[in-house]
């Protein structure tokens, strides 16, 4: 099968700051990766190029046949192009990003009904349908500040959803939840995961890397340093600094 | 100097001792009886006159709805102005940002009564040339009350686009980021998630524009008298004689009308504080 996400040789710069040094990794279709890594390994930065919210400065990404190598400028052709993308690869972000001044389900049919004009009526089933596959079809017309962080999660997951995406990328998805509420979160994506979404997951979860995850990707100082299947790369890391962040983090 | 100094502080001493019991606020009731008996002897002083009042109070009073109007005109443009300005500054296109530096840059550095009377005088300078065709005077004289929208929407636009800049830059990247992730034009992100975020931060400010406005509309009677609140109390003062009257008049309306905007505006400031009270319907 074609992989549906390519990415080759991505380089990112920050001004004189190289974070990513010529990462390459496929995608297959159906497969969850789990990206680890220690603080500035450059996790989230490679995420974040897949659906250019960082613009690469070397390098290639290819999303589901829509092919951009690093441009300089971006001109009006390239966003659309990234556009495409974008309605392709849903994001989870750390700290939600729910619309605040959106109920629930108003965040979950606004992109649907702005970006793809779908109407209301059948957006609003869709995303009911939705929130109740997360669990919080109560919530519907309650607004995100009177959400749990694990319930704003998991709106923000249904979020993504609702554009029907074939992707799905998470950029430590409960890094910013209290303990608890890590379960919930960590399940929703797990169902996802059974019904075969392809997933980019940059998370510490170990636990769920582990049962969830068809590979795993150790990044380190902005490049891959070791992958595989998690059962292989948990026990038996071949490199010294995978298997020490590992002992680290488990 | 020093005994009196002495026998101040006695004197002082015995009211503060005297009067601790009493509550502050019967203390601040006394002393704005105070000031009001001082304004009533004022008024005696200057010899008020009544019947001047009862005659032309009514002309005077009658400038309110144009004062009113002035000023709703006024802070509608001055919003719409804003809000290109600040999209302007914050824009990525050399254009837009170069045009609205310049707008904020140049009417922030010129006084508003030159704003005004350019407006009112000097733009029909281009239609009274022999040469202009006639239709320019149709689009370059202006009557007074909306040049004065024209001036004050002009210069309030340029104040205002600081506040809105602000608001539209407190809302978080993340909002935005989240918005783009989502497939969002830049210009879809603007409408449907910043706006209505930065709303919440801009009203409150907006509405204290608006009360300083009512006091700058003033300077419209510098330009024409006779025609608003000021305007018609200086063309009566100075005409009849009787210019205390007339002015305080025209103050007193001035300090009424801000107070009651004022309470208003502290009002909606409160509810907007206090949190998730929806300025804009989501739409759906």
């Amino acid at each position: 099968m074609d992989p549906i996400i390519r990415v080759e040789d991505l380089e990112k710069h920050f001004g004189d700051l190289q974070v990513l040094r010529g990462v390459s990794l496929d995608v297959e279709p159906g497969e969850v990766i789990v990206i680890f890594g220690r603080s500035g390994s450059g996790k989230s930065t490679l995420l974040r190029c897949v659906n250019f919210l960082e613009e690469p400065t070397g390098g290639c990404i290819e999303v589901d046949g829509v092919r951009m190598e690093a441009a300089r400028h971006v001109l009006r052709a390239r966003r659309e192009q990234v556009r495409q993308i974008r309605m392709k690869a849903g994001m989870v972000f750390q700290d939600f990003n729910l619309f605040p001044h959106l109920s629930v389900i108003e965040n979950l049919i606004e992109a649907p009904c702005v970006v793809k004009k779908e109407s209301k009526g059948e957006a609003r089933e869709f995303g009911l349908q939705l929130l109740d596959k997360v669990g919080l079809a109560e919530k519907a017309d309650e607004y995100p500040i009177r959400l749990s962080g694990g319930q704003k999660q998991r709106v923000a997951i249904a979020r993504a959803l609702c554009m029907r995406p074939k992707i799905m990328l998470f950029d430590e998805p409960t890094s910013a939840l209290d303990p608890e509420l890590v379960a919930e979160v960590l399940e929703v994506m797990r169902d996802l995961a059974k019904e075969g979404m392809t997933m980019m997951v940059v998370t510490h979860e170990m636990g769920f890397a582990r049962e969830v995850a068809s590979r795993m990707v150790f990044l380190h100082e902005g490049k891959v340093l070791e992958e595989g299947k998690p059962a292989d790369l948990i026990s038996g890391a071949r490199d010294e600094r995978t298997r020490r962040f590992l002992e680290a983090v488990l | 100097m020093a005994g009196v100094g002495a026998t101040m502080g006695r004197v002082r001493d015995r009211v503060e001792a005297g009067s601790s019991g009493m509550p502050f606020r019967v203390k601040l009731g006394l002393v704005y009886t105070g000031i009001a008996i001082l304004l009533i002897l004022v008024f005696f002083w200057f010899q008020f006159d009544i019947a001047f009042m009862r005659e032309w109070g009514p002309f005077i009073l009658g400038g309110i709805p144009l004062t009113l109007a002035i000023c709703f005109g006024g802070i509608a443009l001055a919003m719409v102005l804003a809000l290109f300005g600040a999209l302007g500054r914050l824009s990525k296109s050399a254009v837009a940002r170069g045009i609205a530096n310049f707008y904020v840059s140049f009417v922030r550095g010129t006084p508003l009564v030159v704003q005004i009377l350019f407006i009112y005088f000097a733009l029909p300078q281009l239609a009274f040339k022999p040469s202009s065709p006639t239709f320019l005077q149709t689009i370059f004289i202006f009557p007074v009350a909306f040049a004065a929208i024209l001036a004050l929407g002009i210069n309030y636009g340029a104040y205002m686009t600081e506040i809105f800049r602000a608001g539209i830059q407190a809302v978080g990247g993340g909002q935005i980021e989240a918005a783009h992730a989502l497939g969002m034009t830049d210009a879809q992100t603007t409408r449907r998630v910043v706006l209505p975020q930065a709303v919440r931060v801009i009203i409150p400010p907006t509405g204290n524009e608006f009360i300083a406005m009512l006091k700058d509309s003033a300077l419209i009677g510098i330009a024409a008298s006779g025609v608003e609140l000021f305007g018609r109390a200086q063309n009566t003062g100075l005409g009849q004689n009787r210019p205390f009257e007339a002015l305080a008049l025209a103050a007193m309306v001035y300090w009424l009308l801000t107070s009651i905007f004022s309470f208003f505006q502290k009002r909606l400031e409160n509810r907007i504080s206090r949190g998730h009270v929806r300025i804009e319907g989501g739409g759906h």
